[in-house]
């Protein structure tokens, strides 16, 4: 369909006429320059291209992109374009273009080869690396001016946070907990029935929950939760300058915005750990006394002499380091922030992600740890 | 003949609310062929919101926005997105989308509505681009340039599908006095060489000056339009203190005080 508006005369053998007419518009569609091209490497002798647009149709920029690619190609193919067949104001666009043009290109980006890429993949992990290293470094610092009284933050900011990641967040730990606690006792079951030593459940649960499960639990469920949406926060700030302009006042965005996030979530988590563990061992003894037939009061007792104190601090240092993990992660994430909306979805991702790996990892060291020192 | 005579937009009786908080009341205007049309007047009288009105992102508490004869608010949903097909829009902060390159931002309008090839969508990317005088930013992404810059590579995008009016929104904002004068220039070669109506709002007087072929003055306290006519010949001939003090920023008071 679109070949017919465009057409080829040959007026003598070294001249080839374009005759278009029709509608030339984006919302028709044009014709593929290459068909003038395959006109042209056809006729090896033609040195020259001419245009006749007395049956033009309509026409809009997309006749003059058309005429501005034709022109390059024949730039290359060293055929010269007379243009007086083209009226007046297809002819002064066509010259506002090739002027603009002709102005100096600014340096393209090139695309990089293989081992570029992967040097470049090696930097930046040193780069972010560095960057963690600094930004640890300048929490610890904000941390020295708490302590010292010294550190310039907004109190309400402050308990605004803490609200924010500890009482909003009981529901779903209440209800994540007292599921885990009571997969814990369903499990447990399973093997010591064989036994009929069903009454160990209670060591289980309790031990399990109150030493690491509880934490690992409060740890993932916050790290979607608070890390996520402090990523989110502190990139949208970075997105639209409110850092650059905290910075200008001379008020450190670490100490201004991380270091109360942080310091909430090392408060918070151990509590909000302390919440999940009573949640799951509740669980557990309402599935034991009612499912699986249990004792309650014996239940009780065994879970008392079971969880000894020191499977509470293990739980709460658990805790604790989470708090600092998912703080850092969030806060960090947030501040490296690009700026435009994707870097702000790979900022909130990447918050998650960070946080999930590292408090497994975490807990890994820390059995480890116990398991040394016989905890 | 007679669709050159008639005015591209005419506005009858339009009434603008934010729910039951009126913003402006009983506008009536129209907007020529060809004409660099201005709504001028002072922060917050409600300028971006008839803008919005006329781009068909708001609906009006009441009065008619017609286009070519055509009553926008009338028409069902698909006719209107037929309609807004015509229009192109430069916003305030130029709006790119920061994770497409400029090249991407200009080519999606051209992607979803042309029916060009993608070596032919390229060219067309490459000489809007050019128009702006952006040639070789194509593969920059908007937070890459500067805010004149974006702005200009918003009026490429803008003017993507060769839009029959563009509408702007104080085009000039935020930008030094140069830049906003190499784009007031812009604006007025686009008119020539596209044949685009356009319609600016401004409160910027030297914008105001040098483009406007005609102008609507709207005023906060009486929430309607308090003028109407070329810029110059309302400096002129106004003889309503308030349009003489809005057009000279307050330095001559109105002769009938
Ligand atoms: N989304 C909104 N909801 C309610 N009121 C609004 C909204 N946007 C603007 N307004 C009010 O409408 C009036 C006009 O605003 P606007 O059209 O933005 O003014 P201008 O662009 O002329 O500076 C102002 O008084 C503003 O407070
Ligand atoms: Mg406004």
């Amino acid at each position: 369909m679109p070949l017919n508006k465009l057409s080829f005369e040959h007026p003598s053998s070294n001249t080839l006429r374009l005759k278009l007419s029709g509608e030339w518009q984006i919302y028709a569609g044009l014709p593929a320059v290459e068909e003038v091209i395959s006109e042209l490497s056809s006729h090896k002798d033609i040195t020259q291209l001419t245009f006749d647009l007395s049956e033009i149709g309509a026409w809009d920029s997309a006749l003059i992109s058309f005429l501005l690619h034709l022109m390059r190609e024949c730039g290359h193919r060293k055929i010269q374009v007379i243009r007086e067949g083209l009226p007046e104001g297809i002819n002064n666009l066509l010259t506002l273009a090739l002027k603009e043009h002709e102005r100096t290109i600014p340096s393209k980006i090139k695309p990089a080869s293989f081992l570029e890429r992967a040097a470049d993949k090696f930097l930046q992990l040193k780069a972010g690396i560095l960057a963690l290293v600094n930004f640890l470094g300048e929490i610890a610092c904000a941390f020295g001016r708490f302590f010292t009284g010294k550190a310039y933050f907004r109190r309400q900011d402050f308990f605004g946070i803490v609200q924010r990641c500890g009482a909003d967040a009981l529901g779903l730990v209440s209800l994540i907990s007292l599921l885990v606690g009571i997969i814990l006792a369903f499990i447990g079951a399973m093997q010591l029935q064989l036994f009929g030593a069903q009454i160990y459940i209670a060591d289980i649960v309790g031990i399990g929950m109150v030493r690491v499960m509880g934490a690992v639990m409060t740890g993932i469920i916050m790290s979607g939760r608070t890390g996520a949406s402090f990523a989110a926060e502190l990139g949208l700030m970075q997105v639209n300058e409110e850092i650059d302009a905290y910075k200008t006042l001379g008020i450190s965005p670490v100490e201004f915005l991380v270091m109360p996030r942080v310091l909430a979530l090392m408060i918070m988590l151990p509590l909000l750990t302390l919440y999940a563990d009573f949640m799951g061992i509740v669980g557990g003894f309402f599935i034991s006394t009612s499912v699986l037939g249990l004792n309650p009061v014996e239940y009780w007792h065994h879970t008392q002499s079971a969880v000894r104190l020191s499977n509470l601090w293990v739980g709460l240092v658990h805790g604790f380091v989470f708090g600092i993990i998912i703080g850092v992660s969030g806060c960090l994430r947030g501040i490296k922030c690009g700026r435009s909306a994707e870097a702000l979805g790979e900022a909130t991702t990447s918050a998650v992600v960070t946080s999930i790996t590292s408090i497994v990892v975490a807990t890994a060291v820390i059995t480890f740890i116990c398991q040394v020192l016989g905890v | 003949m007679e669709k050159n005579t008639r005015p591209v937009i005419e506005v009858r009786n339009l009434d603008l609310s934010y729910d039951d908080y009126a913003v402006m009341r009983d506008l009536n205007f129209s907007v020529n062929k060809g004409d660099i049309f201005v709504v001028m007047g002072p922060s917050g009288c409600g300028k971006s919101t008839l803008l919005k009105v006329l781009i068909g992102l708001k609906e009006p508490l009441k009065g008619e926005v017609l286009y070519n004869g055509v009553d926008f608010w009338k028409q069902d949903e698909s006719a209107q997105q037929e309609m807004m097909r015509r229009f192109g829009v430069l916003y305030q902060g130029g709006a790119l989308w920061s994770s497409f390159t400029l090249g991407e931002n200009v080519a999606l309008p051209l992607q979803l509505y042309s029916k060009l090839s993608s070596v032919q969508i390229r060219e067309m990317v490459e000489l809007k681009l050019a128009l702006v005088g952006l040639t070789g930013y194509t593969d920059f992404y908007p937070a890459q340039i500067s805010g004149g810059m974006r702005k200009r590579a918003g009026l490429a995008r803008a003017i993507a599908l060769d839009p029959e009016i563009i509408f702007f929104d104080e085009p000039s904002s935020g930008l030094d006095p140069l830049s906003a004068r190499m784009l007031d220039d812009l604006i007025i070669r686009l008119r020539d060489i596209l044949g685009a109506t356009i319609v600016i709002v401004t409160h910027e007087l030297a914008s105001i000056f040098a483009v406007g072929d005609n102008a609507v003055l709207l005023d906060t306290e009486s929430k309607t339009m308090i003028a109407e006519g070329s810029p110059k010949g309302l400096l002129a001939d106004s003889k309503d203190p308030r349009v003489i003090q809005f057009l000279t920023r307050g330095e001559k008071q109105g002769v009938a005080r």
